[in-house]
């Protein structure tokens, strides 16, 4: 097990340094820092002169070379657009972005799960019908599109719940949460619907499938034919057997939601990472652009590592592959 | 299930009629965008400035025609037998929100601050040699040569108090290169109308009035800005109640707001024209099938292009009736601009073929056009319309869409055949227009005149217009220098932007032509 370990987290170290390589090549062509800053009333010279102070006119591996010895302190320096520390900026919007991203996954999965089981043991009902057809529609419906359609409808139309922003929040030492107020709690709701639809339509679809796929095995069967209940063969038998692939898909899922509630978060205003990030690309705030993606890389790096362990768990023919050093 | 929902919602009903009667004073006012900093001289850019400017105080402010207004100067005059100093008294019993006293060491910190190399706001301030105290309130400012516009350089410089200031280390603006952040990002202490409550960077911060302002109290008594970047949400934030103003209104959703019960829209001119641009010289373009030579070069082709410009079917179409077309590439409230100079010929596409072909080019020619996608308003449906215009005299157009961020630097760098840009003119005067757009290229000029047009007799004049202090002899070299740039279509302008706030019913926000909305000039009904 430490092995295997120690392994997957040298193949990530590796994944970090290609990614942080990537970024940094990239944003040097998404456009030019130094006009957004300086703005119309500014001239040549001291385009030139910010460059030179900003480091931009040195050759790119070194900036490279800065940028990681700085990322492996934690540092990523200043922002260009609001001028603060990048570490701070990010730390102070993870709770918002870490609160939604839970709170989506918890609805997707939930539903998700109780929808497959549901769809896959009654795959003739006229109920399953209606949910798979609206599943579709929940996947091919663009997010931007979902979020400002419920805003019309629960905002503008039944104004019963807030159209942007997060809510009343309490500080909880450095966590700043909305989940302790009625008015942050109510903010949470769209965007969580919202962020969960896709996951949850995916969920659903891989539950059913994997449970009907299960179903049919020889086990259930003769499981069957023992005399076990519906309800024990159902469920102790059968969706346990469903669950390795839920498991990875709704990890690697949470790692795509944290990374991706960037639409969600622009539609509702919502205060966290993705917002951030979207500010930082229309005014190329390369220090935020760079430090997003390092850490949203690292966030699926942590999230694969876990996902693999708990696979060594939940898999007894992983661990015996192990122990036999295959 | 059913009627606890419908419980909680009368119960929000009742709670949000409340809070409005109750609050009657606060105003929600959303943007696309948050200020930038707080730190004044840090950054020369509208949003931060409007923001900044409901708790830092200028010398002058403006009004809504654009003239010069007293603000923390009452009175501002070249020095009697000197027209290189400018003289500015300041304003009796300001207080700083610290509870300091305002005089003029604080004009002086501040100004010396502004000019200092971190700052942006140092190009307002170039042709100043020194600024010193006389006493309490007076303040002389040496000018390198004379200077007789610098007034109007100075209603976006505020003024901070210097003990506060050098307490918390701010004598420098903050200087990006060294990693560095400073105090007055996030905190304030200025003599404007409102005091800062609480910031939140891009989600909301609260401004309270401040009530040793020396002006009226106005009947705002506390701002909440929230930022917010969506245009959809933004309008639906308004539509359901959550906000009272937004600030960049949508040109699609203008009519439907004004349509729309409880709501209102208020509309106006904004100081900014937009215009095409192109290159010049004999050298070939980039971008073009004719090889040997620049066909835009040639003014016949110029002419032609501006007779397929239909600059009352963008208005109407693109933007929706939201503009003004424009002859002249300044907006009216421009010291220069006339209505003669405004003027501009209707379309005609046969006129055009027929100047086209006259310039040796039956057939047309190719070209791309460089334009942003979400700088201006409706930025490239404009470049969209005008490629179909150009297209029927036979100029084939590339469309280069690009986000602000990347058309800059295209641009900057001289690399543009034809480009779309704004200008917006924070001097109200014409030499700010020539300086950057119509000068030769240089460090210092020209930063703008991105298609290399060249004049040195134009550059001699435009160069004479910073130190002339004979306004007539002045603004009859500006008739010249226009007549020259529009005779020879130096710019295509298209049109000036126009500016909507919408509301709900009950309170009225001013339209502001720099679109700096000042909340102390809300009426509530």
């Amino acid at each position: 097990m430490l092995a295997f370990i120690a392994r997957r987290l040298g193949q990530s170290v590796l994944v970090m340094l290609v990614v942080a390589f990537i970024a940094f090549m990239v944003f040097r062509y998404v456009g030019d820092p130094v006009s957004s800053m300086l703005g119309q009333d500014s001239n040549m010279a001291d385009h030139e002169a910010l460059r030179e102070r900003l480091g931009l006119n040195e050759p790119f591996y070194v900036q490279f070379y800065h940028f990681v010895v700085n990322a492996l302190q934690g540092q990523f320096g200043i922002s260009y657009r609001l001028q603060q520390p990048v570490t701070q900026l990010i730390m102070e919007r993870l709770p918002a972005t870490i609160e939604l991203a839970v709170a989506s996954s918890l609805i997707a999965v939930v539903v998700g799960v109780v929808l497959g089981i549901y769809t896959a043991l009654r795959p003739r009902a006229i109920s399953t019908a209606v949910i798979m057809t609206l599943s579709l529609v929940g996947v091919s419906l663009p997010t931007f599109l979902i979020g400002i359609g419920l805003i019309y409808i629960f905002a503008v139309e039944l104004q019963v719940l807030p159209s942007f922003g997060r809510g009343q929040v309490v500080n909880l030492g450095w966590w700043r949460t909305g989940l302790l107020t009625e008015s942050g709690l109510r903010s949470l709701i769209l965007p969580a619907i919202t962020l969960s639809l896709f996951q949850l339509t995916l969920i659903m679809r891989l539950v059913r499938a994997e449970m009907l796929e299960v179903l049919r095995t020889d086990y259930v069967r003769f499981a069957r034919a023992r005399g076990l209940s519906q309800r024990a063969i159902n469920f102790g038998h059968a969706l346990k057997n469903t669950m390795v692939p839920v498991i990875t898909i709704t990890g690697l899922q949470l790692g795509s939601v944290i990374a991706f509630a960037i639409i969600t978060e622009t539609v509702f205003q919502w205060p966290g990472v993705g917002s951030l990030f979207v500010n930082s690309v229309a005014v190329v705030d390369v220090p935020v652009m760079a430090a997003y993606l390092v850490f949203v890389a690292l966030v699926f790096v942590v999230i694969n590592l876990i996902v693999d362990i708990l696979y060594f768990i939940v898999d007894p023919r992983l661990r015996d592959g192990a122990k036999t050093g295959r | 299930m059913h009627t606890s929902l419908t419980r909680i919602a009368a119960a929000l009903v009742a709670s949000t009629m409340l809070a409005g009667v109750a609050n009657a004073e606060t105003i929600r006012w959303a943007r696309s965008s948050d200020a930038l900093t707080l730190d004044p001289h840090s950054q020369n850019q509208g949003v931060t400035h409007t923001f900044a400017h409901h708790i830092y105080e200028t010398l002058l402010g403006r009004d809504n025609d654009g003239n010069l207004t007293p603000r923390l100067a009452t009175e501002w005059a070249l020095k009697e037998g000197d027209d290189t100093v400018w003289v500015f008294k300041l304003r009796e019993g300001v207080k700083f929100h610290d509870g300091a006293d305002f005089t003029a060491e604080d004009v002086v910190f501040s100004l010396d601050r502004a000019r200092s190399e971190g700052s942006n706001m140092k190009q307002l301030h170039a042709e100043v040699a020194s600024v010193t105290a006389v006493d309490d309130l007076t303040v002389e400012i040496q000018m390198v040569g004379p200077s007789p516009l610098y007034p109007n350089n100075v209603t976006n410089t505020f003024i901070m108090d210097k003990t506060w200031s050098e307490t918390n280390d701010l004598q420098d603006v903050q200087d990006f290169g060294a990693g560095e952040t400073n105090y007055a990002v996030l905190n304030t202490n200025g003599t404007g109308p409102y005091s800062l409550t609480s910031r939140e960077v891009d989600v909301q911060s609260v401004l309270t009035a401040f009530d040793g302002w020396w002006g009226e109290a106005p009947a705002v008594t506390e701002i909440v800005y929230l930022p917010i970047a969506d245009n959809a949400t933004r309008v639906a934030a308004l539509l359901s109640g959550d906000v009272d103003i937004v600030q960049d209104v949508p040109v699609q959703d203008i009519e439907r707001l004004q349509n729309t019960a409880g709501f209102k829209v208020e509309t106006g001119p904004e100081n900014r024209i937009i215009y095409f641009g192109y290159k010049f010289g004999e050298e070939p373009l980039k971008s073009s099938n004719i090889t040997d030579s620049n066909p835009i070069n040639n003014p016949l082709v110029r002419e032609a292009m501006e007779l397929a410009l239909d600059r009352v079917a963008i208005q109407q179409v693109v933007m929706r009736g939201n503009s003004i077309p424009a002859g002249v590439a300044t907006p009216p409230f421009v010291n220069g601009w006339t209505e003669e100079l405004d003027a501009f010929p209707a379309p005609d596409v046969e006129k055009a073929k027929a100047l086209l072909a006259e310039a040796g080019y039956p057939d047309g020619f190719s070209i791309t056009l460089d334009t942003p996608n979400n700088r201006y308003v409706n930025d490239e449906a404009i470049s969209t319309a005008f490629v179909g215009m150009l297209g029927q005299i036979g100029i084939q157009v590339t469309l280069a869409s690009r986000p602000v961020a990347e058309h800059s630097p295209v641009i900057l760098a001289n690399e543009s055949d034809f480009y779309l840009l704004g200008w917006g003119v924070p001097t109200f005067d014409s030499a700010y227009i020539f300086n950057d757009l119509v000068h030769s290229k240089t460090d210092t000029h020209g930063t703008y005149n991105v298609g290399l047009y060249s004049n040195p007799e134009l550059d001699e004049k435009i160069i004479s217009l910073g130190t002339e202090t004979d306004f007539d002899k002045r603004n009859a070299t500006i008739a010249e220098i226009w007549e020259v740039v529009k005779a020879d279509r130096v710019l295509l302008p298209v049109h000036n932007q126009v500016l909507a706030y919408a509301m709900r019913d009950g309170i009225t926000l001013p339209v502001q032509p720099e679109n700096q909305p000042n909340m102390t000039t809300v009426v509530f009904e």
